[in-house]
């Protein structure tokens, strides 16, 4: 039987199917934060019960944490104390633990392939949405509710029916200036938030063999914006690279041995789909969202949609333009901003500080911009310093900040305030997402780059 | 955690129709900074239910003695975005059994599975009914039916199956949840694991 990457993965890690019901899966690595993890170790403790494969579960602290003065007490009492909870589960379970300020702390999922956690072929979940991100090494990875990570950390199974397939297939070659996360945001624009609600998307064709390993993060991060349970790429010659010698990935013969699994991650030619898609490259602008959802996105130079033009309730449309203070058929070109935002799980790497450096050299941030550069890890913050982008970024006038989650959901003290409009290269653009009130504009790091230093909307192609 | 099973729920219902609610609007971040699972109904749909100092907002639906119940019915695509399940608990804490929406979000539509708060997906022309009917009389009463599968309106009787798998009906007829059962199969996945190398 012809079988697509997803089911060769998911099919191979079923304990047992229940007839009309889920099936019990089980999980080969899961990471915890200090957001979603803390009621389900207690209930564990509840149920007396401890966690069966500690070494499988990896913890870092990254949703709320400060990014400035790490190394000092955590102010917020009620975030210290999540952090402490953390820590304390992790010691108390014998879970490898990196809190803040430890080397190699970051966000759950830029610390997970850098260190070889993530691999090709496994089952990987974390209860974060954008555990996606992982599907880039050809792994089935989604995110899960707290009373599924409970489950992890009891039995290391979760109960999932399994989901329908999508292919996403784009060929062609990308222009200048347009990014993964342009084309991630483009297909999510396309398919609406909740288009790929009840399938797993795998992405194929020449765009997405070509992106870099960093780039194919961005575009599986950004699956369940449309609604998807996670997206995933069939590994490559790239993707061995990119894993090998890191510190949790294999070695020798174990490494041999896991090479001719991943060798079999592909999907068999006529392998058959729900359900197909297919677009061109040369469709892909730089794009930007408008609205309240991920999914209402556009390229930067079109104007604003009509609610006539696009699907949906007219009503909830409006509403959304409305707290926007945006209106129909206006450009977005040229709109003034306020904030911009480097970092989150989605262009927190170092691939994508080296774009909005490139851009920003030579120029200077605009005087009204408030720019919160936050790299996903202690990792990636060396690397800016080694390649020497800080030098680059304080000459123009920015300043770095520490790793952490930051204003991608604003639980700390990283918030846009009421009204204020942000140049995003987090993943969602939802009412108050970055603070209360806020306004958020999700983009490339290029278009934040050309928008920090212009102080509105600019296409980062008239730039160059 | 365990919840109360959930049989034939009749009661009133809460009607929110706007599509797309994501669980930043059902519990935005800033309120998820707790290690139990309490309090959280206070700050369901926080944003919109009180303004910045506080204050309540009138026009929001939460606010108006007009309607309440156990049943809260909402727009198109409920429950996309984060996979909080802090959104579940704050639906369910507020006194939220059950959430009638046309479609739901996978991982809200679990996370109300665990925790025993039933997503009722209907068509969009009955769902439409309903809106029209709370709508229309404000404590109409709407039967859930989970044995049968049925959802109906009492005063017309119009009424719609919907889905459920047999295995979480289950579950949710006897307050069962998921580690109930793999603890039940411990063997079976410590010998899968024992083939499956970290």
């Amino acid at each position: 039987m012809k079988k697509t990457l997803f089911d060769k993965v998911w099919d191979s890690h079923v304990v047992r199917s229940i007839n009309n019901g889920p099936d019990v899966l089980f999980i080969d690595r899961h990471m915890v934060h200090e957001v979603t993890s803390p009621v389900a170790f207690l209930g564990l403790k509840n149920r007396g019960i401890n966690v069966l494969y500690p070494n499988r579960t990896f913890a870092t602290a990254d949703h709320n944490t400060p990014t400035i003065n790490q190394h000092l007490p955590v102010a917020d009492p009620l975030s210290a104390n999540q952090l402490k909870a953390l820590e304390e589960n992790s010691k108390a379970h014998g879970i490898s633990y990196w809190g803040l300020g430890h080397k190699k702390n970051g966000i759950v999922h830029v610390v997970g392939p850098e260190y070889g956690i993530t691999q090709p072929g496994a089952t990987i979940v974390c209860g974060d949405s954008h555990t996606s991100t992982h599907g880039a090494f050809g792994a089935i990875a989604f995110g899960i509710g707290t009373s599924e990570v409970e489950m992890v950390l009891a039995t290391q199974c979760i109960m999932q029916p399994k989901p329908k397939k999508m292919r996403i297939t784009i060929d062609g070659q990308l222009s200048k200036g347009v990014t993964p996360k342009d084309v991630a945001l483009f297909i999510i624009s396309k398919l609406s938030t909740s288009g790929a609600t009840g399938y797993f998307v795998e992405y194929a064709g020449e765009v997405f063999r070509e992106l870099s390993m960093e780039g194919r993060m961005t575009v599986c991060n950004l699956s369940i914006e449309m609604g998807a349970r996670g997206g995933m790429i069939a590994p490559d010659e790239k993707t061995f690279e990119y894993i090998k010698g890191r510190e949790f990935t294999p070695e020798g013969t174990a490494w041999d041995a896991a090479k001719k699994y991943w060798d079999t991650l592909y999907t068999d030619e006529g392998a058959v789909f729900d359900k197909e898609l297919h677009y061109t490259a040369d469709e892909i602008e730089p794009m930007i969202t408008f609205g309240t959802n991920p999914g209402m996105g556009m390229s930067i130079s079109k104007k604003i949609p009509t609610a006539a033009e696009v699907e949906g309730a007219a009503t909830t449309y409006k509403k959304s333009l409305d707290y926007m203070g945006y209106d129909e058929g206006q450009d977005m070109l040229g709109k003034t901003i306020d904030f911009v935002f480097l970092g989150s799980c989605t262009n927190g790497r170092i691939e994508d500080f080296r774009a909005f450096t490139q851009l920003v050299k030579g120029r200077q941030k605009a005087a009204h911009v408030t720019a919160w550069l936050v790299p996903g890890s202690h990792k990636v913050m060396d690397a800016i310093k080694e390649e020497g982008l800080l030098d680059i970024l304080h000459e123009s006038g920015f300043e770095l900040r520490e790793p952490g989650c930051s204003a991608c959901l604003a639980m700390n003290d990283d918030k846009v305030p009421a009204g204020k409009y942000a140049v995003s290269t987090s993943n969602r653009n939802f009412e108050g997402r970055q603070g209360p009130g806020s306004r958020t504009l999700l983009a490339s790091p290029l278009v934040a780059a050309a928008a920090a230093v212009t102080g509105k909307v600019t296409d980062p192609r008239t730039l160059y | 955690m365990a919840y109360d099973p959930f049989k034939v729920l009749k009661s009133t219902a809460v009607p929110l129709p706007i599509e797309n609610v994501d669980t930043d609007q059902i519990i935005p971040a800033r309120f998820l900074k707790a290690t139990e699972r309490v309090g959280f109904g206070d700050n369901l749909f926080r944003d919109w239910r009180y303004h910045q100092d506080d204050t309540p907002k009138a026009d929001f639906v939460l606010n108006d003695a007009t309607f309440s119940g156990k049943i809260l019915v909402g727009g198109k695509n409920f429950g996309s975005g984060s996979s909080r399940e802090h959104a579940a608990w704050a639906v369910y804490d507020y006194g939220f059994r059950c959430v009638v929406s046309s479609f739901f979000a996978d991982i809200f539509r679990n996370n109300c599975l665990n925790i025993g708060v039933l997503p009722v997906q209907v068509s969009e022309a009955f769902l439409a009914n309903l809106f029209a009917a709370i709508e229309a009389v404000p404590k109409t009463e709407i039967i859930v039916d989970l044995p049968q599968q049925k959802i109906t309106l009492s005063a017309t009787g119009a009424s719609e199956h919907f889905d459920i798998n047999d295995y979480k009906k289950e579950n949710m007829l006897n307050g069962y949840d998921d580690i109930d059962y793999l603890t039940n199969i411990k063997s079976e996945i410590e010998n899968f694991a024992a083939q499956t190398p970290l």
